[in-house]
């Protein structure tokens, strides 16, 4: 774009071409074509919102920055602790980094979904005053965990080497895992996003929902530990699969289970294509209901 | 505001028969629950019962017109009238439950306080999201944001978070952001009302002026005597539909007539 005054694209955008014509919608989809185009458009204002809301979140503390390292590593080590003293003895420094890298891959899922639930909520005053496809604010959530994900990944490379863990090849394998993860992450936002417009509730149970998640997956003990009889529960997480192979094939170097992989795929296409389509069939009755 | 009445020579220099905003058998009506936050409590509640509380609210019943390019329009009715529903609906923020709304033009509706959505973050932050939102690109709203800190007079205030703002600064500061982001159409809901009266007296001045720069132009306000100078017509919104659509005098006099108030009473033409 050039000038202000002159708007160019193509002429059946639906929020900022030259002429909008607006009508009342069928329930379901607005046509996708051009809500893609203009969400890509539209790219920077999410990464700028996630920029903004990180740098505003240390804003007041002494360490400022520095805690996006030392929260997730603190809850990590009480977690340890904690699965020391149940256990009685302590399981070595192979199992920290795979509980620290379940950590802090659990967090880049639940630090998106949490915030991103009152993504819409609390964007009222921007919904109601501009025109722009509303899945920028739940997918600037998922940006900010992935900003916020990114600084414990060198903290689990020092863990890694100290533990005397191989490095291979495989380890590769944890990018496209972690994609997915995103990708399932961004589908769960926008799903939890909506309902929170519907029932104002949903943040509030929110927190207790992710700790039964964080306890049902396999990061505090490793996957192949779990009884038979509990064996379902692993099979109806959708993070089981994609948590189970980042420690098969980050922490040990070993080569992914194609199971695995593919119900990794699976869960991430259904998280998003459910998340998705609900949010945006949904998304033009936000700002009557805030 | 202290102001002097000012007469204003305004010719809207639309070709002939090109609209800006055609608005046709427009309604909307909202379907909202009567409790004001939904709970999920709540709503078992009701599910048990076999009950919904959902009220229809006709916001908008049936509204036709079309404003040429250049066209300052007024918008006057009593609260709840619907007056900002119908700026919402201009702007593609809400969708009509009926009818159709073409709108010409890139519109800006940054006003009503769009700026400030976030209050953790700092003006800057709001200043530059705010454009982003509404679709301009980074270079555009870098290029502006020098003039909109100027105008609003707050330079010194950017990098703080707008939760320190005082509810005037808010005020200027989107005011600002509206009238220089350049827009083809601008919806004003209420603008003339921020700011201290010095500033009232600078906002007027750069509304006149965008309204002799033939933009399009709709400003709701219950500052009768502002509307009376700017606008080059005004249309009256009563209980949702068009009760009236004439030039400024008529209008606002039947208005007036309708409201009980005489043409003189300073306190309702004074700006709030």
């Amino acid at each position: 774009m050039s000038a202000v005054a002159e708007q160019p694209g193509p002429a059946q955008d639906e929020f900022t071409s030259q002429l909008q014509v607006y009508e009342p919608h069928r329930v379901g989809l607005p046509p996708l074509a051009p809500y893609f185009r203009e969400l890509w458009r539209r790219r920077a204002f999410a990464v700028e919102l996630a920029r903004s809301n990180l740098r505003a979140q240390n804003y007041n503390t002494v360490l400022g920055q520095l805690w996006l390292i030392l929260n997730p590593l603190f809850l990590g080590l009480v977690y340890f602790m904690l699965v020391t003293i149940v256990r009685g003895d302590s399981r070595g420094s192979a199992f920290l980094a795979h509980l620290l890298l379940g950590v802090f891959a659990f967090r880049l899922v639940s630090g998106a979904i949490r915030p991103g639930a009152k993504s819409v909520t609390s964007g009222g005053r921007l919904i109601l005053n501009t025109a722009f496809p509303r899945a920028l604010l739940p997918i600037s959530a998922v940006l900010a965990s992935i900003l916020r994900f990114l600084p414990t990944l060198g903290i689990y490379a020092i863990v890694h080497a100290l533990a005397g863990l191989p490095v291979t090849p495989e380890i590769l394998w944890g990018i496209p895992i972690l994609a997915l993860m995103v990708v399932f992450a961004t589908g769960m936002t926008m799903l939890v996003a909506t309902a929170q417009v519907y029932f104002r509730d949903t943040r509030n149970f929110l927190p207790f929902f992710l700790r039964i998640w964080v306890f049902a997956s396999p990061i505090l003990y490793y996957a192949n530990e779990v009884p038979d009889q509990l064996r379902f529960v692993l099979y109806v997480n959708p993070l089981y699969p994609m948590l189970a192979t980042l420690s098969e094939t980050v922490n040990f170097g070993r080569s992914p289970s194609s199971g695995l992989l593919a119900a990794s795929v699976a869960w991430a296409v259904a998280g998003i294509l459910i998340g998705g389509l609900v949010f945006i069939s949904r998304e033009r009755e936000f700002a009557v209901r805030l | 505001m202290s102001s002097k009445p000012v007469t204003t020579a305004r010719s809207p220099q639309a070709p002939a028969g090109t609209w800006a905003v055609k608005v046709e058998d427009l309604s909307l009506t909202y379907r909202t629950p009567v409790q004001k936050r939904p709970t999920l409590k709540g709503t078992l509640k009701r599910l048990g019962r076999r009950k919904r509380i959902i009220r229809e609210i006709n916001a908008l019943r049936d509204v036709s017109f079309e404003v040429p390019h250049g066209t300052v329009v007024g918008i006057v009715g009593v609260n709840g009238a619907g007056k900002s529903t119908l700026m919402r609906t201009l702007a593609g923020i809400l969708p009509p439950t009926k009818g159709r709304v073409e709108v010409q033009g890139r519109v800006s509706t940054l006003l009503a306080l769009g700026v400030g959505f976030n209050a953790d973050l700092t003006g800057q932050d709001n200043v530059i999201l705010g454009g982003l939102a509404a679709g301009l690109s980074r270079d555009q709203i870098e290029a502006k944001y020098e003039e909109i800190t100027a105008f609003a007079e707050l330079e010194d205030f950017m990098d703080i978070p707008m939760r320190r703002y005082s509810s005037g600064m808010y005020g200027r500061l989107a005011f600002s952001v509206a009238v220089n982001l350049e827009p083809d159409i601008l919806l004003i809901d209420e603008a003339l009302s921020v700011g201290d009266a010095r500033f009232k007296r600078k906002s007027f001045d750069k509304m006149r002026e965008l309204c002799e720069q033939a933009r399009t132009i709709f400003i709701v306000s219950h500052a009768l005597k502002t509307m009376h100078e700017l606008a080059d017509e005004v249309i009256w919104i009563h209980r949702g539909r068009v009760k009236m659509r004439d030039s400024p005098d008529t209008a606002i006099a039947a208005y007036e007539e309708f409201l009980g108030v005489s043409g003189t009473d300073e306190v309702v033409l004074e700006d709030p």
